[in-house]
């Protein structure tokens, strides 16, 4: 088997073992990245010499005999919009095209404490804003189970990553489903935690009160070991919570039994795909089986979850993005004789039309005179899509629902804004209540094209999510179909 | 001829003196290299995150309790959004509907009439950062430099009720909320560096009106003089657009010191809409009794206490008492010289006198008064105990403003003690009413004021030092 | 129509961006959809519900005054489009 279709935990065996090197395993990465990112595009730039110097150092402390953690000389990727001190961190932006960060984000830092291997940054929606990547200043990345499919967004690239073999592990971020989506549409895992277990410090903020980074991987067992090295209280970021990491994989018992299972009501209705619906009916079929119990519940504020996150996150993301006017850092148009004539050619030119429309839309909402009208009432709204979550729990353990209401769709569909927000209905929810969800592989379209499933936990219980998936997934062998790359299957 | 009623309010921001800035932990230094003193937080890079610094809420809360305010145990920030260069974020994090402090008061004194005038409410915000233009002034410059060094640095903002009516009790409301925040020491109040800013609202409205009228905000105003000035302008600008039949403005004007006016600030676009929302990069402050007690219990003697205390243990006037107790200094060398003297009144009219004089002269403060408290004290011994008088007290005052000579010793060097010995003063005066004849005539014939000659000549024979009184005396009892 | 291209203009200018004219046709009338479709949140009883400002039940996070060192005047400047007596050099403020 190729060295890059392997997991991150049979790798680390691997090495540990000797079986392979780290500097064998980023030089295998590399050549995979060599034969298939010009059909893939999933990176924005790619950090070679700095990958094989901190896999030789890796390879030297195993060679020494001591100990490695689990992440260890394991090439992984890190999506765009986190900080790496000294190697550019873009956005998939214009604005940002140019700039090296002088500091690392938390998770950066959690990361080179283990050893890991950074093979480069993953493209994305620009800031973070839509669920195709196709707004990215690089152009989009394509699907590697159908080269003319969108990979999702915004986390597309590190989703793409490692359906198509090019990492072994990727860091993500999710405001509004950017990394459960596009895991979903590359057949994969990708688990956003509950809001406040990773720190946001250099996570370029998109919406503050939404955004969370987590892992984008192969399996279950990989995610969780990603978890564990990320999560944690960060001084640096205020909305980091005071809470202990429990060892993640300890979750990992493939046992459902007496579990109570909440399917809600509004996420199995009209909108879902018929094939969706079909392989997310199955896998719940299969989950009775390994002995759970399903529980019907219901979310009746779901169909405000939408419209709610895009006044919100906009909101936020207008004053974000703010900073963003040529004066510190970034992109500047130099012809400009006035400072506020620089800023806003400089933004105008730097932000792409999404972003732009957001930042507007975020600008009105929160204007003199519509204030109580949009923002204000979202807040409120907030409050009620909490409390029927909290409702649904006293009746379940887990909820269950469809990642998307669709697989993957084709690249420049031509779908106006409103119809590709709406498609976020099913993972909105959960950022909107700050809770944990995971989607993992349950099924395929008939085309081909994989079907994810979410499971989404209570506040701080990723424990019970991962218990959940990875009972799913050892007794099924969806994560071990590998993306064909190229044509349909 | 309509007669109006002027209506000020003040809007003042006090830089805290915190070690570090409000939301990072860079130094709040003043002075260095134009950014040295910044990192991710404070210079708006991508991804960074405020972290609030203890010090600010218990300087806050510190502020608000001297202030007589509300403590808010429940408050909150929000981001004030607008672009300007030396706002590293283009949003200010702030406090909006729900800030630290409300409800609170600072009483003054103008002309004898006692006021209180109200506190608003007060906010912690953050402070932004210096440009450092290209030519002389912003709007003569071509480019300029942003310095972030200032950008994060922590302020209070202190809104008063709009209700003081003057000029003068809009200086004495500034000159006693400065005394308190000195005295409570969470700034170190110095206008001309900018740590305290004033912005003064004003408007007018005829007497008899039901609604205050439109008012300007001015801004620029580095000193209680500057205040004064401006508004006195101000309310004679707007008097004459109202007396022409036009509307005033709302606008921001600037004080233009140079010239005694105020100009429009008002630029093409139209008032700010600052799209307040809560900072969702912070978390609530939740304070409990406890915190606001230790804070309290840190309280030190605040200037009406202080004023009170030395009236009471002194005798000293209310308005003496006032003006000594106006700054932290000019209270804390008082109560160090009075630990000595044998009169506090004199004290404070030596203070109040010859050395306001002298530092509103060299343009100096109490803090840079070269003569020790304990030698001002020696000199008022000197003339109480009848050494020295207090024509000659004088002299020697001018010669301890060199050096800080102790007094004894100069009126020993000088050869100033007072002649107080009845021998020596008799034979002055029998020399005197000698040499005089005429005087003493006029003086017997009923002209009382041919005394004060006689006396006068005495004392240019002592060369100042015989005992006035006594001289008074004997001439009276030997010309009866 | 809930904003027009007046209307778009303005709340441009507050965030310091222009829509470029070849766009600003379809651009307002995705603003409006977006903003009409916003109109179901009227359908929703809000009375007496608290806004939610905040996801986490946490308050007072805070940290001690004590200076830590930031970044290097050169890494402040690293980045920088235009740099002028160890400032960010910027055009006219004023326009």
């Amino acid at each position: 088997m190729e060295l890059y279709k392997l997991t991150a935990h049979e790798l680390h065996d691997k090495l540990v073992n000797k079986e392979v090197s780290s500097v064998e395993l980023t030089n295998a990465l590399y050549e995979r990245i060599d034969a298939v990112e010009d059909r893939v595009n999933a990176y924005v730039t790619l950090d070679k010499e700095n990958a094989l110097a901190q896999a030789a150092k890796v390879d030297a402390k195993i060679a020494a005999g001591e100990a490695i953690a689990p992440l260890a000389g394991v090439p992984g990727a890190i999506k765009d919009n986190i900080c790496t001190k000294g190697l550019l961190t873009t956005c998939s932006s214009k604005m940002l095209s140019n700039v090296v960060p002088i500091y690392d984000a938390h998770v950066i830092k959690n990361l080179r404490a283990d050893e890991t291997v950074f093979l480069g940054k993953t493209n994305m929606d620009e800031f973070a804003m839509g669920s195709t990547t196709e707004t990215s200043f690089y152009g989009p990345t394509h699907n590697p189970w159908n080269l003319e499919r969108v990979p999702g967004g915004s986390s597309g690239g590190s989703a793409a990553a490692i359906a198509a073999g090019e990492a072994i592990w990727t860091l993500g971020s999710d405001t509004g489903g950017s990394i459960r989506q596009p895991a979903s549409f590359n057949g994969c895992v990708g688990i956003k935690p509950t809001y406040g277990r990773v720190s946001r410090y250099g996570c370029v903020a998109f919406a503050s009160s939404l955004d969370q980074i987590g892992p984008i991987t192969r399996d279950v067992t990989d995610a969780a070991i990603v978890l564990n090295t990320i999560c944690g209280k960060d001084e640096m970021d205020s909305t980091s919570l005071d809470v202990e990491v429990p060892d993640f994989t300890k979750a990992l018992r493939a046992d459902v039994k007496g579990l109570r299972i909440g399917l809600p009501k509004e996420y199995f209705g009209e909108g879902i795909d018929p094939e969706v619906k079909a392989e997310i009916a199955k896998a719940v079929k299969k989950y009775e089986e390994l002995g759970a119990e399903i529980v019907e519940v219901s979310l009746p504020h779901t169909e405000y979850a939408v419209i709610t996150y895009y006044i919100i996150a906009p909101a936020e993301a207008s004053a974000n993005l703010a900073r963003y006017d040529g004066v510190r850092y970034g992109y500047r148009n130099m012809n400009a004789v006035s400072a506020p004539e620089m800023t806003t050619m400089s933004r105008t030119e730097g932000f792409g039309l999404e972003v732009r429309r957001r930042i507007m839309l975020g600008t009105y909402v929160l204007s003199s005179g519509y204030y109580d009208a949009y923002y204000n009432k979202a807040m409120q709204v907030r409050t009620l899509i909490r409390r029927d979550f909290e409702a649904a729990f006293e009746k379940c353990d887990v909820l269950l629902t469809p990642t998307s209401p669709v697989p993957a769709y084709k690249i420049d569909g031509k779908m106006d804004p409103l119809t590709i927000y709406m498609l976020d209905v099913t993972t909105i929810p959960v950022n909107m209540a700050g809770l944990p969800g995971i989607s993992i592989p349950c099924g395929f379209a008939k085309d081909g094209m994989p079907i994810g499933m979410q499971l989404i936990g209570k506040v701080l219980d990723e424990e019970t999510i991962l218990r959940a998936a990875y009972t799913f997934e050892q007794a099924t062998e969806y994560h071990k179909v590998f993306a064909p790359l190229g044509g349909k299957q | 001829m309509t007669k109006y009623i002027t209506v000020i309010g003040l809007e003042v921001h006090a830089e805290l003196k915190t070690k570090t800035k409000a939301f990072c932990s860079c130094s709040t230094e003043f002075g260095s290299t134009p950014n040295t003193h910044v990192c991710p937080v404070c210079l708006g890079m991508p991804g960074a995150l405020p972290v609030l610094n203890k010090q600010v809420v218990d300087f806050a809360i510190k502020a608000g309790l001297a202030l007589n305010c509300d403590i808010q145990k429940y408050n909150k920030f929000d981001r004030k959004n607008y672009f300007y260069p030396d706002l590293s974020k283009n949003y200010q994090i702030s406090q909006f509907d729900k800030p630290i402090c409300l409800g609170g008061h600072i009483d003054i004194v103008v002309d004898g009439e006692h006021k209180r005038i109200g506190v608003t409410r007060i906010h912690m915000e953050e402070d932004a950062g210096k440009l450092n233009h290209s030519g002389a002034t912003i709007s003569t410059s071509d480019s300029s430099a942003v310095d972030y060094n200032r950008a994060g640095v922590p302020l209070i903002e202190i809104v008063s009720e709009p209700d003081m009516r003057s000029a003068a009790e809009a200086r004495a409301y500034m000159e006693n909320l400065k005394a308190i925040l000195e005295y409570t020491d969470v700034c170190d109040c110095k206008m001309q560096e900018g740590s305290l800013r004033c912005d003064a609202n004003i408007s007018i409205m005829p007497e008899g009106a039901k609604e205050f009228g439109t008012r300007a905000e001015i801004k620029n105003l580095n000193s209680f003089r500057a205040l004064e000035r401006a508004i006195n302008y101000e309310v004679e600008r707007q008097k004459e657009i109202l007396e022409d039949g036009g509307h005033v403005v709302q606008e921001t004007r600037t004080w233009d010191e140079g010239n005694g006016v105020t100009l429009s600030m008002r630029s093409k676009e139209e008032a700010h809409d600052y799209r307040y929302f809560p900072e969702p990069d912070l978390v609530p402050v939740q304070l409990d009794d406890a915190w606001i007690e230790r804070i309290r219990s840190t309280m030190p003697e605040l200037p009406a206490q202080r004023q009170a205390r030395l009236m009471a243990e002194h005798g000293l006037p209310e308005y003496d008492a006032s003006q000594i107790v106006s700054t932290k200094a000019m209270a804390e060398y008082f109560d160090e010289a009075v630990k000595t003297a044998k009169d506090s009144k004199a004290v404070a009219n030596w203070l109040l006198g010859d050395v306001s004089a002298y530092m509103n002269n060299e343009g100096i403060t109490i803090g840079e008064f070269k003569v020790a408290p304990a030698h001002l004290a020696e000199l008022v011994n000197l003339i109480k105990d009848g050494v020295l008088s207090s024509k000659l007290a004088k002299k020697v005052f001018a010669e301890m403003l060199k050096n800080d000579e102790a007094p004894k010793a100069l009126v020993k060097k000088l050869g100033l003690e007072q002649v107080s010995d009845e021998g020596a003063i008799l034979k002055l005066v029998e020399e005197t009413l000698a040499e005089n004849p005429q005087s003493v005539a006029d003086y017997k014939a009923g002209k009382d004021k041919a005394i004060g000659f006689l006396v006068g000549q005495i004392m240019k024979k002592s060369r100042g030092k015989a005992n006035p009184g006594m001289v008074t005396k004997m001439l009276k009892e030997k010309m009866s | 129509m809930k904003v027009s291209a007046e209307d778009v203009k303005h709340i441009a200018q507050l965030s310091r961006l222009t829509v470029p004219a070849s766009e600003m046709e379809v651009f307002t009338e995705q603003f409006n959809q977006i903003l009409n479709y916003a109109d179901i949140l009227e359908k929703i009883d809000t009375t007496g519900i608290e806004p939610t400002p905040y996801v986490l039940p946490v308050s007072n996070v805070l940290r001690e005054d004590v200076v830590k060192e930031g970044v290097s005047h050169e890494e402040a400047l690293k980045n920088a489009p235009a740099v002028h007596n160890d400032g960010f050099k910027v055009p006219r403020v004023i326009d």
